[in-house]
């Protein structure tokens, strides 16, 4: 399996990297981690004449925390995501869905900005930054730009990012709230047959504030505004997260494919994303 | 494309090759630098026989290209322990059985040694969450995380006994 061949760049600072973009338009692409890139351009179904390997770029990497506002770099690692210990007092729920991506080895690779910008529907960090109604900045020779995780997808591959741009970062309030990431796969390493992440907060002993959302249910990461209704108010008992439930399937559209025909799809949904809500509850 | 010089340390060694940007890290540490250790086992990012450590970090090498690996600290299964000197890990595999046809092999352990420099106390569970990147086609992997447990309890009574 060798790739077609192309030009390697590696340019050292943002700049440099949306040049090479700007000058060769779809010709060219960045390459963060390579684990869904790479495979594809292994097995030739994408094409990079010019591919701009972002791994010098030091303002791309890293985790900051100030203010209750939490900035990832792109470039940051699902291994790094994992072990960031303040990042994981803020918001437990990152090292929960980063520990249910692929294997080690793919984590010490991968990253939140390739994993977002991807656009893979597969793919666990655009419906867990959707959850989280995180920001996605992204830099063009025009300036920059904040585009919401929920405006962002727009059908399989498909997103808000001009081809010129560059996602720099992640930015999305630190959580007080009981949190799950939940996912069904077939192995380790797999893709979700279902996954869902919730969020969940409490007053008194009613729900104040929900937030659902679900990974590779349909072309796109969806969140569920009327899920999230159907829990506020009640006590998240088992009649409220049926309803939930009932109501989330509504918003999802999968196909059939090796993981299962659509029945079964909604099946497990069904059972993912109401355990999601009850652990979430549980941590309230 | 045009080749390009691609440098790096291998096993504390300096390597130059020339390479197109193209050419899969794996195939150029096994054909141009002659370490055949690692493995290529599906090509395809899943099975984890092409294992090398790079940076720090556990790598499939067959889905990472040359270039990539330019100024890179590279530790192959060469670089654990020799046929005269084998290295713990390898000891304790041979000791409890952790292979059979040895394919998966070198990939384990060099995952195995990352895995046990982050976390010198692992437990079973630790260690099969560890090593899922790792596919064996034999063992059933019940010795796999046998030896693995093994070396890290001799590699910690080592340490205690050198304080
Ligand atoms: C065996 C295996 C199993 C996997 N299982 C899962 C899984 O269960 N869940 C999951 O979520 N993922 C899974 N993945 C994918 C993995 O998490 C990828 O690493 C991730 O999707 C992409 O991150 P990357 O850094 O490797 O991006 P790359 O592969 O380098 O890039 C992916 C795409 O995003 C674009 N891109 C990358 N960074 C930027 C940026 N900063 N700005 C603009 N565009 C950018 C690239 O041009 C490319 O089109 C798996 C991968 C493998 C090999
Ligand atoms: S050969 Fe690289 S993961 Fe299988
Ligand atoms: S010993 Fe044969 S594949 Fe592991």
């Amino acid at each position: 399996m060798i790739p077609a061949a192309f030009e390697y760049h590696r340019p050292s600072d943002i700049e440099g990297a949306l040049s090479v973009l700007a000058e060769h338009g779809d010709e060219a692409r960045v390459l963060a981690g390579g684990h869904s890139l790479i495979p594809m351009m292994k097995l030739r179904m994408a094409d990079v004449p010019h591919l701009i390997d972002l791994q010098d770029i030091a303002d791309l990497k890293g985790i900051t925390i100030a203010d209750g506002i939490i900035t990832i770099g792109a470039m940051t690692t699902q291994h790094e995501l994992i072990n960031h210990e303040a990042l994981f007092a803020a918001a437990p729920i990152i090292r929960e869905a980063a520990l249910q991506i692929a294997d080690p080895q793919v984590r010490y690779m991968g990253t939140i900005g390739g994993n977002v910008a991807n656009g893979d529907p597969g793919n666990d960090m655009p419906g867990l930054m959707q959850c989280l109604d995180a920001q996605f900045i992204l830099v063009g020779v025009d300036g920059t730009r904040k585009v919401p995780a929920r405006d962002f997808y727009e059908s399989a591959y498909m997103t808000n990012r001009d081809d010129e741009e560059i996602l720099t970062h992640i930015t999305f309030a630190s959580i007080d709230a009981g949190y799950a990431y939940e996912k069904q796969k077939r192995k380790i390493g797999d893709y979700a047959t279902a996954a869902c992440a919730a969020l969940v907060t409490k007053d008194g002993d009613k729900v104040a504030t929900a937030s659902i959302a679900m990974t590779n249910l349909s072309d796109v990461p969806v969140l569920s505004e009327a899920a999230a209704a159907a829990l506020i108010g009640t006590t998240c008992d088992t009649a409220a997260v049926k309803a939930a439930v009932a109501a989330a399937l509504e918003d999802i559209d999968p196909t059939e494919d090796n993981r299962g025909p659509v029945a079964f799809k909604m099946h497990v949904a069904g059972i993912i994303i109401s355990r999601a809500i009850a652990r979430a509850w549980s941590r309230a | 494309m045009t080749k390009q010089i691609v440098t790096m340390t291998v096993n504390g060694e300096k390597k130059e090759v020339l390479a197109e940007p193209r050419e899969l890290l794996i195939y150029v540490l096994r054909e141009k630098m002659g370490m055949t250790g690692p493995h290529v086992g599906c090509e395809t990012s899943h099975c984890g026989a092409c294992t090398v450590e790079i940076d720090g970090k556990s790598v499939k090498s067959c889905t990472m290209f040359a270039a990539q690996a330019q100024g890179a600290e590279i530790k192959t299964i060469e670089g654990l322990g020799s046929p005269e000197n084998l290295h713990v890990l390898q000891e304790s595999f041979k000791e409890h059985h952790g292979l059979q046809c040895g394919y998966c092999t070198p990939g384990m352990i060099t995952r195995a040694h990352r895995l046990l420099i982050e976390n010198p106390n692992p437990t079973e569970e630790d260690v099969r969450f560890g090593i899922a990147g790792n596919i064996c086609r034999c063992t059933g992997y019940q010795n796999i995380v046998k030896s693995i447990l093994s070396a890290a309890a001799e590699l910690n009574a080592a340490k205690e006994a050198a304080q």
